[in-house]
């Protein structure tokens, strides 16, 4: 019987991979994917605990989730092309030019 | 008649306003120099209504306005015009028109010609509110007004250089300027211990109103007030120990000297001591009005006796006006308070007209102060010689001036009240006082003509100035004729002072006596100083080198003494303070200030520009925060 605690594991490991993903990969659109595999993570919680307590505004907020995550890419992969124009790269390193 | 007091109050503080505010930045400016007079002659004969009006009808006395209003604390803007201020107004207000005048002349080349008439105006207002006011906060406020005048007038030409102490014991115009200054805030604190001490137990600043509730207060409490206003007296009217500052204040224009270090402000403590005198006069006090005449004296004889050697001829004057102060002082503290107005009134005329006259001197020898460089003078300055002559004959006492009747009449009281110790001081005094007047007078007016070779070529003042110095001249001459006109008028007011049988019997005695001191000071300074041959004027280097001599030089060594013992010991403790003061406060917030800029400092590298580092600290705070939290949770 596959449980609420199951679809929370689950959430929880693509969660830290994602996490991971932020902390350890250098191209940036790398990090888009570990930041929408994060949100995707969310949204599996969000509806296994709205369907475990039997209330929907869980599963409503997944849909929110993706609407803002949808945007979100749209505005970010726009800003990624201009950025991948400028500098030819999408390599933080090669685009890290604020040092303090 | 209300708005008769407002005329003679505020006049003088449109004049200050209109000089201050429209022609501070622009050049000198004629139109000041007449409409700043203008005004004050206004305000004078503002007074002079006012003074018929009280001779006539008694007092006026208005409520402009609350002024503060607080709890128990109730202080109106009222103004009191009795006989005692109507005579101050008319003397404040009359020296000062000649003085305003005057000043047309004497600062004629200077660049800051309006600002001098603003500071002058603001003077005069803030003398008018002091001895107007119906209460002792008003009169605080005026004392302090003028206080604040005063340093802005010695100090007016701020931008000469500090001379060392030896060369010249008051250092600087500026330095002059705070040292007076910082002498009367240690006066007025007495004085404000006096007021508070007086609102406590009355529970009121109106003069009506403490003077009823003064039977009532315990002895020890009268004597308390008692001293601590006279503390404040001694400050503004420059008594020993806090004598000092006046003849440094000689580093003002003359002008200044003439009106505030002479005829007006200076005086101010005799007033005070004058205006409560319901106070001194109680039997609880009289050790304090002893005290306050036997001080008197003593400044009187020890201004005198250096004023016999100096050779500034503004010390001089300076050091005369300090004598006469003491004269004021001892009949005020003997009880004879109409007398010590007298003698303030008729000394501020001819004071303010010697001071002039010195002015006129200092002008035509290119402000040369020293008399040894002088002599002769009175070929070029016939002007000035005579209304110096009359002045030094008015001071000196000499019979029908000025001088003659109110000082006879301190001396006369001394030896009424039995304390022969202090009459007999006073007539020697009045010795010295016509000697060093008159030496003065001879050594610049008479003999060889010194400034020959140095030099000058002197000049005498304008002639409009001499002629509107006339009335000064006339006062001096005359004021003491309206004597017993002038008792009955002011002794509906202050208690009327009379001799005994006895002493009025020898008043003949006693007043020849005084001539005869007189003349003989002035036969020797004639003899000395202004004779023919053997006798005739020169240095002596033995008396100038005896102790005496030196000591009196040296202004029995007080100013030296007050800088050793006073002035030293601060600058040490302070360089002493200011290191502990960098080290502990300054230490404190300079840690505070430092520890945050080198955190700072350290965790700027955290910026390297790498999104990836940033979002690695960010990782790194939001895992600590779900820690925190559920720590927090786990003890909750």
């Amino acid at each position: 019987m596959i449980g609420v605690s199951h679809y929370l594991i689950l959430s929880g490991l693509l969660f830290s991979i994602g996490f991971v993903g932020v902390l350890r990969r250098k191209n940036l659109l790398m990090l888009f994917f570990a930041t929408e595999i994060m949100l995707n993570a969310v949204n599996i919680a969000f509806a296994a605990i709205g369907n475990y307590y039997g209330d929907l505004s869980g599963q409503m907020f997944a849909f929110f989730v993706i609407a803002v995550a949808a945007s979100e890419v749209a505005v970010g992969l726009g800003l990624l092309i201009v950025l991948y124009k400028k500098y030819g790269s999408l390599d933080l390193e090669v685009i890290a030019n604020m040092k303090g | 008649m209300e708005s008769l007091v407002y005329i003679a109050l505020f006049a003088p503080f449109v004049g200050s306003l209109f000089a201050g505010l429209f022609f501070a930045r622009s050049p000198k400016s004629i139109l000041v120099g007449v409409v700043n007079p203008a005004l004050i002659g206004v305000s004078f004969l503002a007074s002079v209504a006012l003074a018929m009006h009280v001779a006539e009808f008694g007092a006026v006395h208005v409520t402009m306005m609350d002024w503060i209003s607080m709890g128990g604390l109730n202080i109106p803007f009222g103004f009191l015009v009795d006989e005692v201020s109507v005579t101050m107004m008319l003397v404040v207000t009359l020296v000062s028109t000649v003085v305003h005048i005057y000043s047309n002349g004497y600062m004629d080349h200077d660049k800051s010609f309006n600002r001098f008439f603003a500071y002058l105006s603001a003077f005069v207002f803030s003398m008018m509110i002091l001895v107007m006011s119906d209460n002792l906060a008003g009169l605080f406020i005026g004392w302090e007004g003028v206080g604040v005048c005063s340093w802005l007038l010695i100090g007016f030409w701020y931008h000469k250089e500090d001379k060392p102490f030896e060369e010249n014991p008051s250092i600087s115009p500026s330095w002059a300027a705070n040292e007076a200054f910082i002498m009367n805030r240690i006066a007025d604190l007495g004085m404000l211990v006096g007021i508070f001490l007086i609102y406590w137990n009355v529970g009121s600043l109106q003069y009506n109103v403490v003077f009823d509730a003064l039977p009532n207060l315990a002895d020890g409490l009268l004597v308390g007030i008692a001293i601590a206003l006279f503390i404040g007296a001694m400050g503004k009217s420059a008594q020993f120990p806090l004598h000092t500052w006046l003849t440094d204040a000689m580093e003002g224009p003359t002008p200044v000297s003439a009106l505030i270090h002479a005829a007006t402000m200076v005086t101010a403590g005799v007033f005070l001591v004058i205006r409560m005198s319901p106070l001194y006069s109680m039997e609880a006090v009289s050790g304090v009005s002893m005290f306050i005449a036997a001080l008197g004296t003593f400044v009187a004889f020890y201004a005198a006796s250096m004023a016999l050697i100096a050779r500034d001829i503004k010390r001089i004057v300076a050091l005369s006006t300090l004598s006469q102060l003491g004269y004021m002082f001892a009949a005020a503290g003997l009880g004879a308070y109409w007398i010590a107005l007298f003698h303030l009134a008729a000394h501020a005329f001819f004071k303010a007209l010697l001071f002039l006259g010195a002015g006129n001197v200092m002008h035509a020898m290119d402000d040369e102060l020293d008399i040894f460089k002088m002599g002769g003078l009175r070929k070029v300055m016939m002007g000035s010689y005579i209304y110096m002559g009359i002045a030094s004959i008015a001071l000196a006492g000499l019979p029908f001036f000025a001088g003659f009747y109110s000082k006879d009449a301190i001396i006369e009281t001394a030896f009424n009240e039995g304390t022969y110790l202090i009459w007999i001081m006073l007539v020697i005094t009045a010795g010295m006082t016509a000697f060093y007047s008159f030496r003065q007078v001879f050594f610049s007016f008479h003999g060889e003509e010194r400034w020959k070779p140095l030099g000058f070529n002197p000049h005498d003042m304008y002639k409009y100035v001499l002629v509107a110095m006339a009335p000064l001249a006339i006062l001096a001459i005359s004021f003491g004729w309206f004597m017993d006109g002038y008792k009955a008028f002011i002794t509906k007011n202050l208690p009327a002072y009379e001799m005994s049988d006895h002493t009025h019997h020898i008043a003949w005695l006693l007043g020849a006596l005084v001539v005869l001191f007189a003349v003989i000071g002035i036969w020797i300074a004639y003899r000395k100083y202004a004779g023919k041959g053997a006798m005739a004027w020169q240095r002596d280097e033995k008396v100038e080198n005896s102790f005496i001599y030196k000591l009196l030089e040296n202004q029995y060594y007080v100013p030296h003494a007050y800088d050793r013992f006073i002035v030293q010991p601060y600058i040490v403790a302070s360089d002493k303070f200011w290191e502990w003061d960098n080290k502990i406060v300054d230490g404190t917030v300079d840690t505070i200030a430092k520890t945050i800029y080198d955190a700072g400092d350290k965790s700027r590298t955290m910026q390297t520009g790498n999104l990836s580092t940033y979002l690695n600290w960010m990782g790194a705070g939001a895992l600590l925060l779900i820690v925190a939290a559920a720590i927090s949770a786990v003890i909750g």
